[in-house]
C-alpha cells in the first residue's frame, strides 16, 4: 500500500530553497484566518466561564441576560448531554459543563447575541450558583486526596493513568554497574501562545447541514467530536480548518467553543462566530505538562549506559485531552538516541483543578529529554570525559530495534554532534572558559508521525487526491492543515517534483473535510512524512498514466521518460519529448478525465505489548545543539551568546522552510529554557478557595522578543531515510528538544551550578550558587504507588515485542471502523 | 476581542478647557497616548464616562527653555521624541535612558511623558481581566466594576499581596519618574482653580490606590528641569526580564554633581518599581563630600537597597529584585564614576540606553 | 452594543483614500479597521498592546491600533498592509518576506511589515541592530525572528539600489 519507489535524487523543485507557494497571501494580508471571516446576519458568541476551581453547579440563572435586546440564545450544559474528547479512552469533556466545573475557566454557559459587545455584557449577567469542592492544585495533592474525585473515571482517585514497563532485568544491571547516577528534576508547564486567538464560525449551510470554519490543527478529530457531541450524521458536517495563526499543538483538541457555535448556528439558522480572548486561550491550554522526574542511570566504567530507570509524575490539569498519550511519551523515546540495553519506565498522570495539559511541540518528550541530557552531562563531568565523546561512544544504531521495540531508521546524530562541536569549538573550549562563561551540549530525537493512529482503525493516516486539469494545472487535495509550518508547500512541492512542473502550478486544497481526503492532522510531526508519501503515490500514479500515453506517442519506453521543466522527454535523448500540456492531453484522451489518489499508513509497530502503540514511528529525526552563555555571578543573569544547532532532516524538501522550522524551534526552546511558564496562584486557603492562572497575558507570560533572540547557526544533515518522502524526516519539533538541557549544561559550565528545573531563571541560579550542594531542584520524587510492571524482554534478550505477563486483550471493530482494544 | 466599555470622547483644545471638563464631570478622565488607559479600560479596571483627549492641545507638546536655565517639557511630548532629543543627551541622560526603555517602539510613539508620570500602579492581581478578578474575589484596588456584574462590596475586599495591609501595595512602574526625580524635576499642575508647582517626588504617595497627590481635576501640564541640570551627570538603570515590552521591576535613577577631583557636591539617587511610589533615597545627601571609591559605593548601595520593599506582585521573585537593587545602585554610581558598563556583565549592558 | 451606545464619526485617510465612518465610541482603530472597514489584514493577538500583531502606520509612525481609540484618528493618515502593494506589485519588503521565509503562519506578518516599512522610510540604511530594535514591539512565535531580520535587510538593500 505504501510507495516503495522513493526517489533518492530529486531533479526538480525538491531540495531547492524557494518562496513557499502560499507566501504571497501571507505577505499581503490576504490569508483568511478564522476571525477574519464574517457573514451576513452573523451573531456573536461569548462563553460564561467558571470563576471557581472545583464545584458542583447548583443552578444557572440566565434571565437577566435573556432579557437583553440583542441576546438571541443562552445555552447551558443541558443542551449538551453527550461527552466527547480527542482520545477514545478519555471522552470526559462536555461543550458546556453538565454537573460540575473543574477549573477556573471551564465553560458553563454561552450567550449568543447580535454584537460581541452585547454578548460580553450579557455573559456578565448570567449568574451561576456553585457548591464548592476541595481544590486540588498539584499532582502531589491529587495523590494524597483521592476524594473528591475530579473525574469518576481513571486509574483511581485523582490518578488518571499509571503505567509501568520493564524491559529486561534493570535491577540486575544496577547491581553490577560501575557507576549509578540518581537525579530528580522538575520541568514547569508552559503553553503554546500562538499569536492568533482561537476562533470559529459555524453556519447552517444552504442544504441545512453544518459547516464550521475553525482555527484547528485537526479538522478530522473536530469532525468526529462534532458528530458525537451533537449526535449528528458525520456526513452532514463539514469542517474547514482555516490557516492557523500558529498552533504548536494548542489547536489539536476539539474545543468546546467549536461545538457550542455549531449547535447555536443549527438552532438559530444563522452564522455564529466566536473569537476567544487571550485569557480564554490560556484556559484552552493543552500545553506542556509540568513533570516531576527521577532518572536513575547505571553505567559501566566508561560511562556507557547499562540501564535506565525513569519515573515521571505529570500534572494533567482537569481533563484527559491527549494526556494518556503524553504519559506514555514521557518515557517512550528515551531509548532511541543512545544504546540503552535495559530500561524501566514508570509514569503517572494526575488530575488537578487547572486548565488541561496536552500536546505542545515535542509532546511529553522534552521533559525526560531534559533530565537525560543533563544527567549525561553529569556523567561526563564525573568520569572526566568530554560530553560530546560520551554521547558519540554510545549512539543508537541505525536500523536497530530498541529495548522497548522502537524501530530506528537512519541516524544522522553523529554528524549533528560533529557539526555543532566543530562550529562552537566545543572540544577545545568546554570546561576551559573563564568563570561566568559556558558551553553546553545536548542532543535529542523525535517522531516523524505516530505509528499508530489515535483511533485504531486500519485506515490510511493520510490521503491525497489529484485532479489534473486540461489547463495544465494540477490540484492536490489533502486533509492536512496549514498551521504555518509549510505543509501546503510540501504538498505542492512533492507533486510538482514528480510531474516536472513548477510548484506554483499546483493548486492546493487542504483541511476541508467536505472536499479533501482524510489526513489525521498537523501534530506529531506527521504531515511531511505521511502526507508526503501519500502525495508521492498519487503523483506517481498520475505520472505513470501520462508516461504511458506519452511513451506510446514518442516510441520510448515509459520507464525511460523524464518529467522536468514542464516537459516529458526521453532520458537518453532530451530532444525526443513533448510539452507537459501535450502529454496531459494525450493521457486524458487515452484514459478519460485524469485523477489519482494516494494514501499512506505506517507499517505495524514492532512493539506489540499494551502501551507499545505510543512511540513507534516510521523513522526518527535527530538534533544536536551547543549553547554558549554568559552568566553573571552577582545576579544570576543568563545571557545566551550563540546557539549552534544541527538537525538530521533526512532530506530538506525546501531548505528555506526547514531552516525556518529549526530556528523557530530554537526560539521556542530557549523561551522554555529561560522564561516561559504556565503557573498558577492559590490564594491563602483560610481566605479563599481560589486557584487561578497567575499570569494569563502575553505581557506576563514571557516569550523572547526580537532583542532577546540570539544568533543561531544552523546545520542541516541530509542522510535520506527510505521511510520519508525523498528521504525527508520531520523538522517542526525535534530541534526544540536539545535547547533546555543545552542551556542548563551551559550554565553549569559557566558557574559550576546545576539548575535541575526548567525554566532556568536568574533567581534559581543565585539559589544554586548559595546552596551547599551547588544545585537547585527538587530534592526527591514523590511516592507513587506503582502497579506491577509489564515485563518485556529486549530484542537482544530474546524478546519478540510482547509482554511476558500481559493478559490477553480483546479487540473489536466499531461501527466507524475504529478498532477498540480492551484488556 | 477585548473591548472597552461604552464611553464618550471629546477633544479638548486647551489645558483650560480640559480642566473645565474634568471639573464638571468627576467620572471624566484625561486621555493622552492612551497606552495605559486603554488596556485598563478593556480589562474593566475602571470605567470613566468621558475621555478628555489632550491630543489637540498643542501647548502640551512644547519643549522650551525657561528663564534662568531650566527646561520645560510639555506633558504631551511623546516618549520617542524625548528618547532622541539631543537636549537630554548628556546631563539628562537618565531621562533618555528611561524613556527609551519604556514598553516598545510602537507604544513610545504615542505614549506621553504626562501619561507615564501618571501611570496607574501595577499589580499581578489587578492588571487582569474582569473575569479573572472575579475568580479571586477582587481586591481593594478594584472592588467594583462597570461590567454590569454585581460585585462584592468594597469592605469585603482585601489586598491579596499583603492580606493584613490596610493599604494597597500595587507598584509604581513608571520609568521616567525615578529618572526625573534624580534630575530634580518639578511639575506644574493646572486646574480650573489655577496652577501650582511641586517637586516631582511630592507628586507621589506610597499608596497603591492613592498614589498621586494630585487631585483628579488637576492636569499635569509640564515637567521642569532645574536651572542647573546641565551641571549634573546622570543615568537610569532598568531591570526587566525581556529587552522590550516589560515594565520595570526596578528602576534606578542616579544623578550627581561632581566637583574638582571627583568630589561629589550634590547627589540624588531615586528608586522605582520597588514600592507604590518612586522614591528619592533619603541618604543621597550622605554622598556629598565623598569621592566614588568602591567602599563608598558599596556602603551607599547597602543603604539604598534597604528602602526597596518589593513584594510578590510583579514579574521576577522579590528577594532577587531586592538583591539586584544593591547591584544596580552600585553599578549606576560606578558608571557615573566613568567605569565601562561592558565590564559589569551582560545585564548591565542592557540596563541603560544612550 | 445597544441603541444608546455613544457613537462617533471620523474622517481619515486609509491607504490613501478618504473614508468617513461612524462607530461605537469605545472602539479602537483596530476594531474600526477590521469591523467597520473590512480591512482584516490587520491582526490581533491580545488587544492590550502586548503582542504587536495590530501594528499599522498612523501619520508616518508605527503604532498599535488596539491601543488607539478610533475617535482620536479624526484627520489621521492610516496605512495598513492592504495598502502596502504598489498596485499589483509587491512592496520590496513583501518580496523579501516571501522569498526568505519571514512569514510562517503569517499572522504576525502584517504588523512586522508595517513596522519595517516605517523604519525603512525613515532610515533606509538601517543596521541589523536598528532592525531588531524597531521590530522589538512585535512578537513572532514561529520564526525565531532571524529570517525576518534577513528579509528587512535584504529589502533595504534592494530599495537602496533601486
Ligand atoms: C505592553 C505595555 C508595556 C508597557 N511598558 C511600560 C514600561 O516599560 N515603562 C513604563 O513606564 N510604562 C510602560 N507602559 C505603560 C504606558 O505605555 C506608559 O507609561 C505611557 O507613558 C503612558 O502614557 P500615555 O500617554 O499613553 O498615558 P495614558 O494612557 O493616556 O494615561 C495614563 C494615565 O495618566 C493620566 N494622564 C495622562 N496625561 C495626563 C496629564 N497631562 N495630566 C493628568 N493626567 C494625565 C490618564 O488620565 C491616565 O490615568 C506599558 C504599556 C503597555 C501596554
Ligand atoms: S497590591 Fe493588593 S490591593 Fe493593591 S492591586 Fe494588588 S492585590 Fe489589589
Ligand atoms: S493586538 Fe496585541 S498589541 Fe495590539
Ligand atoms: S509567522 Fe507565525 S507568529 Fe510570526
Amino acid at each position: 500500500m505504501n510507495p516503495t519507489n522513493w526517489n533518492r535524487d530529486p531533479k526538480n523543485s525538491v531540495g531547492k530553497p524557494r518562496r513557499r507557494v502560499d507566501a504571497r497571501a501571507r505577505v499581503t494580508g490576504q490569508v483568511r484566518f478564522a476571525d477574519d471571516l464574517s457573514l451576513p446576519r452573523m451573531l456573536h458568541c461569548r462563553l460564561v466561564r467558571s470563576h471557581v476551581p472545583h464545584a458542583k453547579i447548583l443552578g444557572i440563572d440566565a434571565s437577566k441576560a435573556l432579557a437583553r435586546k440583542g441576546v438571541k440564545l443562552v445555552l447551558t450544559g443541558e443542551h449538551f448531554p453527550i461527552a466527547y474528547g480527542v482520545l477514545p479512552v478519555s471522552h470526559d469533556e462536555h461543550p458546556l459543563c453538565n454537573d460540575k466545573v473543574r477549573f477556573v475557566g471551564d465553560p458553563v454557559a454561552a450567550v449568543i447575541a447580535t454584537t460581541e459587545e452585547e454578548a460580553i455584557d450579557a455573559a456578565n449577567d448570567v449568574v451561576v450558583h456553585y457548591e464548592s469542592l476541595t481544590t486540588i492544585a498539584t499532582p502531589q495533592e491529587a495523590l494524597a486526596t483521592p476524594e473528591p474525585r475530579i473525574h469518576t473515571y481513571g486509574d483511581s482517585g485523582n490518578v488518571h493513568k499509571k503505567v509501568h514497563f520493564e524491559f529486561g532485568d534493570v535491577d540486575a544491571s544496577f547491581a553490577g554497574a560501575a557507576h549509578v547516577f540518581d537525579d530528580t528534576f522538575f520541568y514547569e508547564g508552559n503553553t503554546h501562545l500562538p499569536i492568533e486567538e482561537h476562533a470559529s464560525l459555524a453556519i447552517q449551510d444552504p442544504e441545512g447541514k453544518l459547516c464550521i470554519w475553525s482555527s484547528t490543527q485537526t479538522p478530522h478529530y473536530l469532525h468526529k467530536a462534532l458528530a458525537k457531541a451533537l449526535a449528528m450524521d458525520p456526513a452532514h458536517i463539514r469542517v474547514i480548518a482555516t490557516p492557523n495563526g500558529g498552533g504548536f499543538g494548542g489547536k489539536s483538541d476539539p474545543f468546546n467553543h467549536e461545538i457550542v457555535v455549531a449547535k447555536a448556528a443549527l438552532m438559530l439558522g444563522r452564522p455564529v462566530k466566536i473569537c476567544l480572548t487571550r485569557l480564554e486561550v490560556f484556559y484552552c491550554h493543552r500545553g506542556r505538562h509540568p513533570i516531576e522526574m527521577r532518572m536513575r542511570t547505571a553505567t559501566d566504567k566508561d560511562g556507557n549506559v547499562l540501564a535506565l530507570d525513569l519515573q515521571t509524575l505529570l500534572d494533567g490539569g482537569s481533563y484527559g485531552s491527549y494526556g494518556v498519550a503524553s504519559t506514555f511519551y514521557s518515557g517512550a523515546l528515551q531509548t532511541v538516541t543512545y544504546t540503552i540495553p535495559r530500561y524501566r519506565f514508570r509514569g503517572c498522570r494526575a488530575f488537578t483543578n487547572k486548565p488541561p495539559c496536552g500536546p505542545k511541540r515535542g509532546h511529553g518528550t522534552p521533559q525526560p529529554r531534559f533530565a537525560q541530557e543533563v544527567q549525561l552531562d553529569r556523567i561526563a563531568v564525573k568520569l572526566g570525559k568530554n560530553p560530546a565523546a560520551l554521547r558519540l561512544q554510545q549512539l543508537a544504531q541505525p536500523g536497530s530495534l530498541t529495548a522497548n521495540f522502537m524501530r530506528i531508521g537512519t541516524i544522522g546524530l553523529g554528524a549533528c554532534i560533529d557539526k555543532v562541536v566543530e562550529g562552537s569549538r566545543f572540544r577545545e573550549r568546554w570546561g576551559k572558559l573563564p568563570f561566568g562563561r559556558g558551553l553546553g551540549l545536548a542532543c535529542s530525537s523525535y517522531l516523524c508521525g505516530a505509528g499508530l493512529a489515535i483511533n485504531w482503525a486500519e485506515l490510511p493516516h493520510s490521503g491525497v487526491q489529484l485532479r489534473l486539469d486540461r489547463s495544465g494545472e494540477v490540484t492536490a487535495f489533502c486533509g492536512a492543515t496549514e498551521i504555518g509550518q509549510g505543509s501546503d508547500d510540501v504538498l505542492a512541492n512533492i507533486v510538482a517534483e514528480i510531474l516536472g512542473i513548477p510548484p506554483f502550478d499546483v493548486r492546493v486544497v487542504t483541511g476541508d473535510t467536505g472536499l479533501t481526503p482524510v489526513d489525521l492532522g498537523s501534530y506529531s510531526s506527521r504531515v511531511t512524512l505521511m502526507m508526503g508519501n501519500a502525495a508521492i503515490q498519487a503523483a506517481e500514479r498520475a505520472r505513470d498514466l501520462i508516461a504511458k500515453s506519452a511513451g506510446e506517442k514518442l516510441g520510448v519506453p515509459a520507464s525511460r521518460l523524464v518529467f522536468a521543466n514542464k516537459r516529458v522527454f526521453d532520458a537518453q535523448d532530451p530532444n525526443v519529448g513533448m510539452t507537459w500540456l501535450e502529454a496531459l492531453h494525450r493521457a486524458e484522451s487515452d484514459h478519460g478525465t485524469l485523477g489519482t489518489v494516494g494514501s499512506y499508513r505506517p507499517a505495524a509497530p514492532a512493539a506489540k505489548y499494551k502501551g507499545g502503540g505510543v512511540g513507534p514511528s516510521p523513522t526518527y529525526s535527530y538534533s544536536a545543539a551547543v549553547i554558549e552563555t554568559q552568566v553573571d555571578p552577582d545576579t544570576g543573569w543568563i545571557h545566551v551568546e550563540h546557539v549552534w544547532v544541527a538537525h538530521d532532516i533526512g532530506r530538506s524538501l525546501n531548505p528555506t522552510l526547514v531552516e525556518g522550522q529549526v530556528i523557530g524551534s530554537v526560539y521556542m526552546g530557549l523561551g522554555e529554557a529561560l522564561m516561559e511558564e504556565q503557573v498558577f496562584r492559590r490564594l491563602p486557603p483560610r481566605l479563599s478557595n481560589a486557584l487561578v492562572h497567575k499570569i494569563p497575558s502575553i505581557l506576563e507570560y514571557k516569550s523572547l522578543t526580537s532583542k532577546d533572540m540570539p544568533d543561531v547557526t544552523t546545520y542541516l544533515i541530509e542522510d535520506p531515510d527510505s521511510a520519508g518522502p525523498f528521504g525527508a524526516k520531520e523538522v517542526g519539533q525535534g530541534p526544540l528538544l536539545p535547547m533546555m538541557p543545552a542551556l542548563a549544561n551551559s550554565v553549569f559550565d559557566a558557574v559550576g551550578v546545576r539548575v535541575d528545573e526548567i525554566p532556568v531563571t536568574p533567581e534559581k541560579v543565585i539559589r544554586a550558587l548559595e546552596a551547599k550542594s551547588k544545585r537547585y531542584g527538587p530534592d526527591e520524587f514523590p511516592t507513587v504507588d506503582w502497579p506491577e510492571p509489564l515485563k518485556v524482554a529486549p530484542p537482544w534478550e530474546g524478546g519478540d515485542g510482547t509482554a511476558q505477563n500481559e493478559k490477553p486483550r480483546k479487540s473489536k471493530i466499531a461501527k466507524d471502523g475504529t478498532r477498540i482494544v480492551t484488556p | 476581542m477585548m473591548r472597552a466599555p461604552p464611553l464618550r470622547h471629546v477633544f479638548a483644545t486647551s489645558v483650560k478647557e480640559a480642566a473645565h471638563l474634568l471639573a464638571t464631570d468627576p467620572r471624566a478622565m484625561i486621555l493622552a497616548g492612551g497606552t495605559d488607559v486603554v488596556p485598563n479600560l478593556k480589562r474593566r479596571q475602571f470605567a470613566p464616562s468621558l475621555l478628555v483627549s489632550v491630543k489637540r492641545v498643542d501647548a502640551l507638546r512644547a519643549i522650551r527653555a525657561v528663564a534662568g536655565g531650566g527646561l520645560s517639557i510639555g506633558a504631551g511630548v511623546s516618549l520617542s521624541d524625548l528618547a532622541v532629543d539631543a537636549r537630554f543627551a548628556k546631563a539628562a541622560r537618565a531621562l533618555r535612558s528611561a524613556t527609551a526603555q519604556v514598553a516598545t517602539p510602537h507604544i513610545r510613539n504615542v505614549a506621553t511623558l504626562g501619561g507615564n508620570l501618571c501611570l496607574d500602579t501595577r499589580c499581578t492581581y489587578y492588571d487582569q481581566n474582569l473575569e479573572w478578578r472575579q475568580a479571586i474575589g477582587y481586591c481593594m484596588k478594584a472592588p467594583k466594576s462597570s461590567g454590569g456584574v454585581a460585585l462584592r462590596d468594597k469592605e469585603d475586599c482585601i489586598c491579596w499581596v499583603a492580606p493584613q495591609s490596610p493599604k494597597c501595595k500595587a507598584v509604581s512602574s513608571t520609568d521616567s519618574a525615578p529618572a526625573l526625580i534624580a534630575l530634580g524635576a518639578s511639575v506644574v499642575l493646572e486646574s480650573k482653580d489655577g496652577e501650582r508647582t511641586l517637586p516631582l517626588r511630592e507628586l507621589y504617595a506610597d499608596d497603591g490606590m492613592a498614589f498621586l497627590t494630585k487631585r483628579g481635576d488637576e492636569i499635569l501640564r509640564e515637567v521642569v528641569l532645574p536651572a542647573d541640570f546641565q551641571h549634573w551627570t546622570s543615568t537610569y538603570w532598568k531591570l526587566r526580564r525581556r529587552d522590550s515590552f516589560d515594565f520595570p521591576v526596578l528602576g534606578v535613577g542616579a544623578a550627581l554633581k561632581l566637583g574638582s577631583g571627583g568630589t561629589i557636591t550634590d547627589a540624588r539617587i531615586a528608586l522605582g518599581g520597588v514600592l507604590s511610589a518612586p522614591i528619592l533615597v533619603p541618604e543621597s545627601a550622605t554622598l556629598v563630600g565623598k569621592t566614588l571609591t568602591d567602599d563608598a559605593i558599596t556602603a551607599f548601595a547597602e543603604l539604598a537597597a534597604k528602602h526597596a520593599k518589593p513584594l510578590d506582585n510583579t514579574d521576577l521573585e522579590f528577594p532577587w529584585r531586592k538583591r539586584v537593587t544593591k547591584v544596580f545602585v552600585a553599578n549606576a554610581l560606578k558608571e557615573l564614576r566613568g567605569d565601562d558598563r561592558a565590564s559589569m556583565g551582560r545585564l548591565a549592558e542592557r540596563a541603560v540606553v544612550g | 452594543m445597544t441603541d444608546d451606545t455613544p457613537r462617533t464619526t471620523v474622517r481619515m485617510t486609509v491607504n490613501g483614500e478618504d473614508v468617513e465612518t461612524t462607530f461605537g465610541t469605545h472602539k479602537t482603530l483596530l476594531e474600526v479597521l477590521r469591523e467597520e472597514l473590512g480591512l482584516t489584514g490587520t491582526k490581533h493577538g491580545c488587544e492590550l498592546g502586548e503582542c504587536g500583531a495590530c501594528a499599522v502606520e498612523v501619520d508616518g509612525k508605527p503604532i498599535l491600533s488596539c491601543l488607539l481609540m478610533a475617535a482620536e484618528c479624526d484627520g489621521a493618515k492610516v496605512e495598513t498592509v492592504e495598502g502596502l502593494m504598489d498596485d499589483a506589485r509587491l512592496h520590496p519588503l513583501q518580496e523579501a518576506f516571501a522569498d526568505l521565509g519571514a512569514a510562517q503562519c503569517g499572522y504576525c506578518t502584517p504588523g512586522f511589515l508595517m513596522t519595517a516599512k516605517s523604519l525603512l522610510d525613515a532610515n533606509p540604511k538601517a543596521t541589523r541592530a536598528e532592525v531588531k530594535e524597531a521590530l522589538s514591539g512585535c512578537l513572532c512565535r514561529c520564526t525565531g525572528y532571524q529570517q525576518i531580520f534577513d528579509a528587512v535587510l535584504s529589502a533595504a538593500d534592494k530599495m537602496g539600489r533601486a
